[in-house]
């Protein structure tokens, strides 16, 4: 399998060996580097993502959905967003100006970090944190700040109510998705996010971590649509109840930030479950088949992971198209009644799993 | 009737009576408060259903035709209240009777300006608070410079008048808030995506849970009764379809058949089989819609397309008979328009098909989901008796448990002869009205599977003079709309228009009954309740 270590090595080489640059210099522009490719992917991906909702959608619903932008329709979420990005941004009165226009970035700043932690493949990683998957839910965690300011400086009620949803939504289900990532770090007994992948190199953690890994894969899941305010929690922008939730007052590309903010977080949870459950990038191997694995170390790892993950939000847009929408004490309820003592409980069967050594 | 009329005359001494289809009954305005309380509560007798409050300017006097219905003993009257006032108009009010009869009032005191003593809330319910006279009073001006087209924002007001009678028998306006001080209130609409249409409610709220809803209407008022005191009969027909618009051919049918029995028009068999096939057909039509918007309404959005499939089956059918696919002005005074198109029998038949299957369908998708159940289950409870006392009627009013079909209860047109039940349940919760409506999709498919093999031969419409004049005399018919009990009253003076026509919409009751069935829910449960309660704008404000 290619390691894209050499070729990391070989730009950090290049730099400073061939073109005689300083350290500091050369990081600098590894850096802005690495930035730019990261903008460069996460925009490309949210719009991608838009197009495979609505490709999606169109499907549960009998329809055909974008087709007339380019082939099968995917240039179409490219269209609206160049239209997003000349529109005008109405400025309102009444309002916190300075939060009002901080909001949107605070947002897409919480993705953006979360999203560059992500393993994306064999040795293409931005930084080899010890602990890359604490630091992942740190930084998520800023975006519920994001969605408040929002919702309480657009001076609005219905902005208002949906930030204050949001923010209970948020950081309640916080708890569920931080303890199922718990569960699965005590089972790897490591945060490091390329040791957690490399962990998994026999057999990934969702079949060796026996019951507990289920159990703690399907809240995460549940918890992690929730985190990312999508239907069937989609209550902080419920728009047969509150119009559009905390965005209601946002035009232009400040509300662009906030639905490519949404597109990616959809993609940053399916990721992590996919690094947690699924073994991050690596292939899919059986312990004992080594033709089997050898095949399959063919796939590049980068396909891998951006794969799986697709895979994985599969599953949470079909949530999205099926059921109807809860209502926010039911939400609550399900939260606190339900996952989070089933995590705890969780959390201890896993220890017992470890200790007794139940796992393959 | 003369049992009725014999009861009532032993009860009420001064009171007179004229005969009719409906028995009327004229009492003086100074004893109504005291018979109306007999007339709802005395056991012979049980006029719990209050139908509508029809405002009446007779040129020399003014007052209000009350149509009641006793749920029990399922007989009807009509009670005439009158005043000679002109200048200052006042009658009291039955607000206290029945729940309903308060916007009822309002409506009146909109166009009558009639004022209700006793009604805690006699504000404007269609019009403008800045509205400068009556409109459906006979002397009204109807010239632009009265009431100019406004370019400032709409006023409102957080206040409120109730006029109340002191002991002495003078009567004191006093100002009340609509209000506490320290509510805090959103506005939920006119636009706004769940009050399907240009409502608006203002809402006071605590946290998330509801604490009092005030109803605004009027945002699409066309003023129809009015517009059609100034055409022909075949005139007034059309517009039948521009108020209940997703389901346009009872109300037609309802208008017809008033007129058809003011003129003694006998309508061909053919004609009444075409009639009811056309109204069941949007029966599931719409409540197709229903299903469908109500589920998006409560954050299923892929249902709604499901549904669309088969309304646009039943839709494609109606184009190919009536030509158009919303407002079909079909009916037509002594028949229908035109003939059955060639391919009717087999659509409807391919349509009977795959009816079973979706519905089969929509259930295994939505119906038993526990989400689904979780929302509606329990939210939005309505009693048996407020569904009475609010005039609920319809599949609302049947999910609470009160057998309101008027294809049983009165059966007009052809219903007598047809096999079919009537969908009752007892829980009376946003389930139950959801699924009375599943059901009477089967049922309607019932209806039409009867009728499809036996559509007799014959003319579609009866010989109707080209100038069609009515006799003297008023009427009063309902029939079974697609959202309730919808019903029309005709007062004619002899001429080729109607001196008076007003129409009784199921949707205006229901939209006032949200604020009783919301109170201490949560907001998400007024989309869920509203939804459920299904009401069209267009048709409460006419």
């Amino acid at each position: 399998m290619f390691d894209f270590s050499l070729l990391t090595e070989w730009i950090g080489n290049f730099l400073q060996e061939t073109l005689g640059l300083p350290a500091w210099l050369a990081t600098t522009v590894e850096c802005v580097g690495v930035g730019l490719a990261l903008l460069l992917v996460y925009s490309l991906l949210a719009l991608f993502y838009i197009w495979y909702e609505r490709k999606l959608c169109a499907a549960f619903q009998c329809r055909l959905g974008p087709d007339r932008v380019g082939p099968w329709g995917l240039l179409q979420s490219f269209a609206d967003m160049f239209k997003m990005l000349i529109k005008e941004l109405i400025s309102l009165n009444h309002i916190d100006k300075f939060l009002f226009a901080l909001a949107p970035y605070l947002v897409i700043l919480a993705s953006m970090l979360a999203f560059a932690v992500l393993p994306w493949g064999k040795g293409l990683q931005v930084i080899n944190f010890n602990i890359g998957i604490f630091f992942l839910i740190a930084v998520s965690s800023i975006g519920v700040l994001g969605i408040l300011l929002a919702g309480w400086s657009s001076n609005n009620k219905f902005t208002l109510i949906g930030a204050m949803r949001s923010g209970a939504q948020m950081v309640s289900y916080e708890l569920s998705i931080g303890l199922s990532v718990l569960t699965m770090v005590a089972f790897a007994g490591t945060m490091n996010i390329v040791e957690l992948v490399e962990a998994q190199n026999n057999l990934w953690f969702i079949f060796s971590g026996h019951i507990p890994a289920i159990i703690a894969f399907i809240i995460y899941l549940i918890a992690g649509t929730a985190e990312t305010n999508r239907g069937p929690f989609d209550l902080p922008e419920a728009e047969s109840e509150l119009t559009a939730g905390y965005h209601t007052e946002y035009s232009g590309i400040h509300f662009g930030f906030f639905y490519l903010a949404e597109y990616l977080n959809l993609f940053i949870v399916s990721g992590v479950a996919a690094l947690l459950f699924f073994g991050g990038w690596m292939p899919l191997h059986i312990p004992g088949w080594d033709g089997f694995n050898e095949i399959m170390d063919y796939i590049p790892s980068v396909l891998w992971f951006i794969g799986k993950a697709i895979a994985l939000s599969f599953i949470i847009i079909w949530f999205k198209w099926t059921f109807p929408r809860l209502r926010i004490d039911q939400l609550l309820t399900l939260e606190w009644k339900y996952l989070l003592p089933i995590n705890l409980f969780n959390l201890v069967l896993m220890v017992l799993v470890i200790v007794y050594n139940f796992h393959f | 009737m003369a049992e009725l009329k014999d009861t009532i005359a032993r009860i009420f001494p001064e009171a007179t009576f004229e005969d009719g289809h409906i028995l009327t009954v004229c009492i003086p305005d100074e004893k109504w408060h005291e018979y109306a309380k007999i007339l709802r509560d005395n056991t012979d007798l049980g006029f719990d259903f209050l139908v509508t409050i029809v405002g009446m300017d007779w040129k020399d006097r003014l007052g209000c035709v009350y149509y009641l219905t006793s749920t029990k003993n399922n007989s009807h009257l009509s009670v005439k209240v009158t005043t000679d006032n002109l200048e200052n108009p006042m009658i009291h009010s039955v607000a206290d009777l029945w729940h309903i009869a308060g916007i009822f009032e309002r409506e009146v005191y909109d166009f009558f300006g009639i004022v209700f003593i006793g009604n805690p809330d006699m504000r404007r319910l269609f019009l403008d608070i800045d509205w400068k006279g009556f409109p459906l009073r006979k002397n009204y001006d109807e010239s632009e410079d009265n009431n100019p087209v406004s370019t400032e924002n709409e006023r409102q007001s957080d206040y409120t008048d109730t006029y109340v009678e002191l002991p002495d028998g003078s009567v004191e306006k006093r100002q009340t808030r609509v209000f506490e001080k320290d509510d805090f209130v959103v506005n939920i609409g006119p636009q706004h995506p769940a009050t399907h249409g240009v409502l608006r409610f203002r809402t006071a709220v605590d946290g998330e849970t509801i604490k009092k809803i005030d109803v605004y209407m009027g945002y699409i008022h066309r003023g129809i009764e009015k517009i059609c005191e100034k055409l022909t009969y075949p005139q007034t027909l059309h517009f039948m379809d521009r108020m209940d618009y997703f389901s346009g051919h009872p109300y037609h049918h309802c208008l017809c058949m008033t007129i058809e029995e003011a003129a003694g028009i006998e309508v061909p068999r053919r004609a009444q089989v075409i009639r009811v096939l056309m109204d069941e057909l949007s029966r599931i039509a719409s409540h197709c819609l229903f299903i469908g918007t109500f589920c998006m309404d409560l954050g299923a959005t892929t249902m709604l397309f499901y549904t669309l499939r088969v309304r646009e089956q039943i839709l494609d059918i109606m184009e190919k008979t009536c030509g158009a696919r919303m407002t079909f002005n079909y009916g037509c005074i002594g028949g229908v328009m035109q003939d059955l198109a060639p391919d009717f029998v087999a659509d409807v038949k391919a349509l009977l098909e795959v009816l079973p299957k979706n519905i089969k369908e929509y259930n295994k998708l939505f119906t038993g989901n526990v989400i689904t159940k979780n929302r509606m289950e329990g939210v939005g409870y309505l009693s048996k008796e407020d569904a009475i006392s609010w005039s609920v009627t319809g599949p609302s009013g049947r999910a609470s448990g009160w057998a309101c079909d008027v294809r049983k209860t009165d059966p007009y047109s052809i219903y007598a002869e047809l096999d079919f039940d009537q969908v009752v349940k007892t829980e009376g919760d946003s389930m139950a009205r959801f699924k009375v409506r599943m059901e009477e999709m089967e049922q309607s498919a019932r209806i039409i599977a009867q009728l499809i093999d036996i559509i007799p031969e014959g003319d579609i419409c009866a010989k109707v003079p080209k100038v069609l004049k009515l006799p003297v005399g008023h009427w009063f018919r309902t029939v079974e709309g697609c959202r309730g009990t919808f019903g029309v009253y005709l007062e004619s003076d002899g001429s080729t228009s109607p001196y008076r026509l007003k129409l009784v919409p199921p949707s205006l009751t229901a939209a006032a009954a949200v604020d009783h069935i919301t109170r201490g829910n949560k907001i998400a449960d007024l989309i869920t309740i509203g939804g459920s309660l299904d009401y069209i704008v267009p048709d409460m404000d006419r």
